[in-house]
């Protein structure tokens, strides 16, 4: 192997990748402050139709970029009003999310698949996307609000009575995991593949939702674990276009045995402590109470 | 209390909001006009995918044009190839439809499971090979495309390596690569293929991971056997060749678009809307190719193709055409040597329609 074809490889893996880190860094956020919000795909569904039609109507990136945000905090703002003030079930809204998120894509695209548009350069959105894990890292190890939204995460009792309002962290934690969401659906329809086609985050949104687990919500990991997925993939397209012919079903769903043998080893209790699963990963938080 | 009672019926609405959206966007069932002669169809995909449904509802458009008053059509497209089909297909023929076609292999079951029900409705399923006495099937002969621009890849490439993206290995899909591989490497003995299986027929940006791979790997021009355009889009990008799927794509991918095969569905569609009209229908097998208009080639791009290319391409389809050149044309060997095509015939439709082995010289294994 040249290093070109190298370096040809990593590109390709670094391209395909981004659109997994954007979403998962987001929900990393959201469960480290205590909330599951299963509804990744249909928020970036609705990210990249959003963002596909205003640059179709407008021609402008940035126009597209703000909207696409938009249509994130929206989507995931609904969301955090469902199980925050009315104390809705986490995994059911987050599932209904996911079903409206289809749904209203594709009746707002109905009219743009197949329309034209030119695509824009991926590079500034991974370099965003390296940055935005680190800064991610950093936030929950060296500030003070870092440690205020894991202790949210921890024991939403405890948080409360030292005097933190619980469900405005919790909100905005879930707004930020909505536009990273979003962002991951603006460069899936305007960067990666540039078109509008229904469905077109093709599963990326659960496979976001198992890397989480897989980096054990240490936000560095979603970094490694993204790359680890991904690099299989083209990996095993590489090598059959080498002539090596691989089970290509069995990588398609490598990624969600990866995850269930975490899930498995880290069921433990007291791994758990370890691997730093917030407690209070999808109770819902009554001040009242 | 009053809380989670309120909580409860907000769950229930957004789910029946977002379920009624996704339901009104797959199932739309669309009168086009009304008049005597209902003829209805079954889509996998949105019309709109510039790709196989698009054509399918072209097809439709023409028959439409083609008989006038004497037929209305309607449409219900995104059905999954599972039991919901059987709900489409029997909403359609409790409707009063007369002739009812169903768009993809998959539907084969579930059209015939619907048939049973409804002798006096006929059906039509495209690619499929059950029939019954109110069931006809149809398909086209894509290799006939695959051979020409087999031809043209083997004289365009300079790296001679090409690449071919495969969505899942079917018969379909295999007749394609070798009746590409025969024209490639009889023009140019060369010429190697590398294959990327997709397993699927749509996902834009993995199939545009496959075609970023191939290019990596020294392909200086990519083919294609899955629905969308992003192939075509990365080869622009890269600055490589491609051809288009199923419709001219070349709006998506000027730079890089040479020609597409395009299924044309139209003349098929009028004239067994005709035979519903006056009825003579009755329930056939049709495989049709260039001869009988159903596979027809996107116009040239004459920027990228030497005019004598082009010329040997026209000379190609008129051979087709007039039966002197078959794409699978004795002798053929399959990989391990052994003759599978005499010389001096060609491969009959039984051997076409089951085809599950790579010809001489394919640098690959067919995966299990």
């Amino acid at each position: 192997m040249d290093t070109n074809l190298i370096i040809g490889i990593i590109n390709i893996i670094l391209i395909g990748t981004t659109p997994l880190i954007f979403a998962a860094i987001g929900e990393l956020v959201v469960e480290k402050s205590g909330v599951l919000n299963l509804g990744l795909e249909g928020m970036m569904l609705v990210g990249a139709v959003s963002a596909f039609v205003t640059l179709v109507l407008t021609g402008n990136y940035f126009f597209a970029l703000i909207i696409s945000i938009v249509s994130g905090l929206l989507m995931s703002g609904f969301f955090a009003f469902l199980v925050l003030y009315l104390m809705a079930n986490q995994v059911a809204t987050g599932l209904a999310l996911t079903i409206f998120g289809i749904g209203i894509s594709s009746m707002i695209g109905k009219n743009y698949i197949g329309t034209p548009i030119e695509g824009m350069s991926p590079y500034f959105f991974i370099v965003i996307s390296i940055i935005i894990v680190f800064l991610i890292g950093l936030f929950f190890k060296r500030t003070k609000m870092g440690l205020i939204v894991k202790a949210v995460g921890e024991s939403h009792s405890s948080a409360h009575s030292l005097g933190f309002n619980v469900i405005k962290i919790r909100f905005l934690s879930i707004l930020f995991g909505g536009s990273m969401s979003a962002l991951a659906g603006f460069y899936m329809s305007i960067c990666y593949a540039p078109m509008w086609q229904e469905g077109m985050i093709a599963g990326r949104g659960w496979i976001a939702l198992a890397l989480v687990v897989f980096a054990t919500w240490k936000a560095e990991r979603i970094l490694l674990g993204a790359y680890i997925f991904g690099g299989v993939a083209i990996m095993q397209m590489n090598l059959q276009a080498f002539g090596i012919k691989l089970p290509g079903q069995f990588f398609n769903m490598l990624p969600y045995i990866v995850t269930i043998l975490v899930l498995v080893i880290i069921s433990g209790n007291k791994l758990r402590i370890k691997m730093s699963a917030p407690s209070c990963l999808s109770i819902p938080f009554n001040k009242n109470q | 209390m009053k809380k989670q009672s309120i909580t409860l019926i907000l769950i229930a609405a957004i789910i029946i909001i977002g379920g009624a959206f996704f339901i009104t966007s797959q199932n739309e069932l669309q009168d086009t006009s009304q008049s005597q002669k209902k003829i209805g169809f079954i889509y996998i995909g949105p019309p709109g995918d510039h790709g196989w449904t698009y054509m399918h509802d072209q097809g439709r458009q023409y028959m439409e044009s083609e008989l006038g008053d004497s037929i209305s059509t309607t449409f219900i497209e995104n059905v999954p190839e599972n039991a919901d089909a059987v709900r489409a297909i029997r909403k359609l023929a409790e409707s009063g439809h007369d002739l009812i076609f169903t768009t993809s292999f998959n539907y084969m079951d579930q059209t015939l499971e619907v048939a049973k029900d409804f002798p006096d409705v006929k059906f039509e399923h495209a690619t499929g090979y059950k029939r019954a006495d109110n069931v006809s099937t149809y398909s086209s002969r894509f290799y006939e495309g695959r051979t020409i621009i087999g031809h043209i890849a083997g004289k365009m490439t300079k790296s001679n390596t090409i690449g071919y993206i495969a969505s899942f290995p079917i018969p379909e899909v295999i007749r394609g690569i070798n009746s590409f591989y025969l024209a490639a490497s009889k023009v140019n003995p060369d010429v190697n293929i590398k294959i990327i299986w997709a397993y699927t027929w749509y996902d834009p940006a993995k199939e545009a991971d496959a075609a970023n791979t191939l290019i990596n790997q020294g392909a200086d021009i990519i083919v294609q056997h899955t629905d969308t355009f992003a192939p075509c889009q990365a080869a622009e990008k890269a600055g490589v060749l491609a051809f288009g799927q199923a419709s001219n794509q070349e709006q998506f991918c000027p730079n890089a678009h040479m020609t597409a095969i395009e299924d044309v569905w139209g003349p098929y569609y009028a004239e067994r809307g005709k035979a519903i009209v006056d009825g003579s229908w009755s329930s056939i097998d049709t495989w049709g190719g260039m001869k009988e208009g159903h596979v027809v080639m996107s116009p040239y791009n004459k920027n990228i193709l030497p005019e004598d290319i082009i010329a040997e391409a026209k000379a190609m389809e008129a051979s087709i055409i007039d039966g002197s050149l078959h794409p699978f044309q004795g002798p053929i060997y399959n990989q391990a040597g052994e003759l599978v095509i005499p010389a001096g015939s060609v491969a009959d439709d039984g051997m076409l329609a089951s085809m599950m082995f790579y010809v001489e010289g394919i640098n690959d294994s067919v995966p299990q």
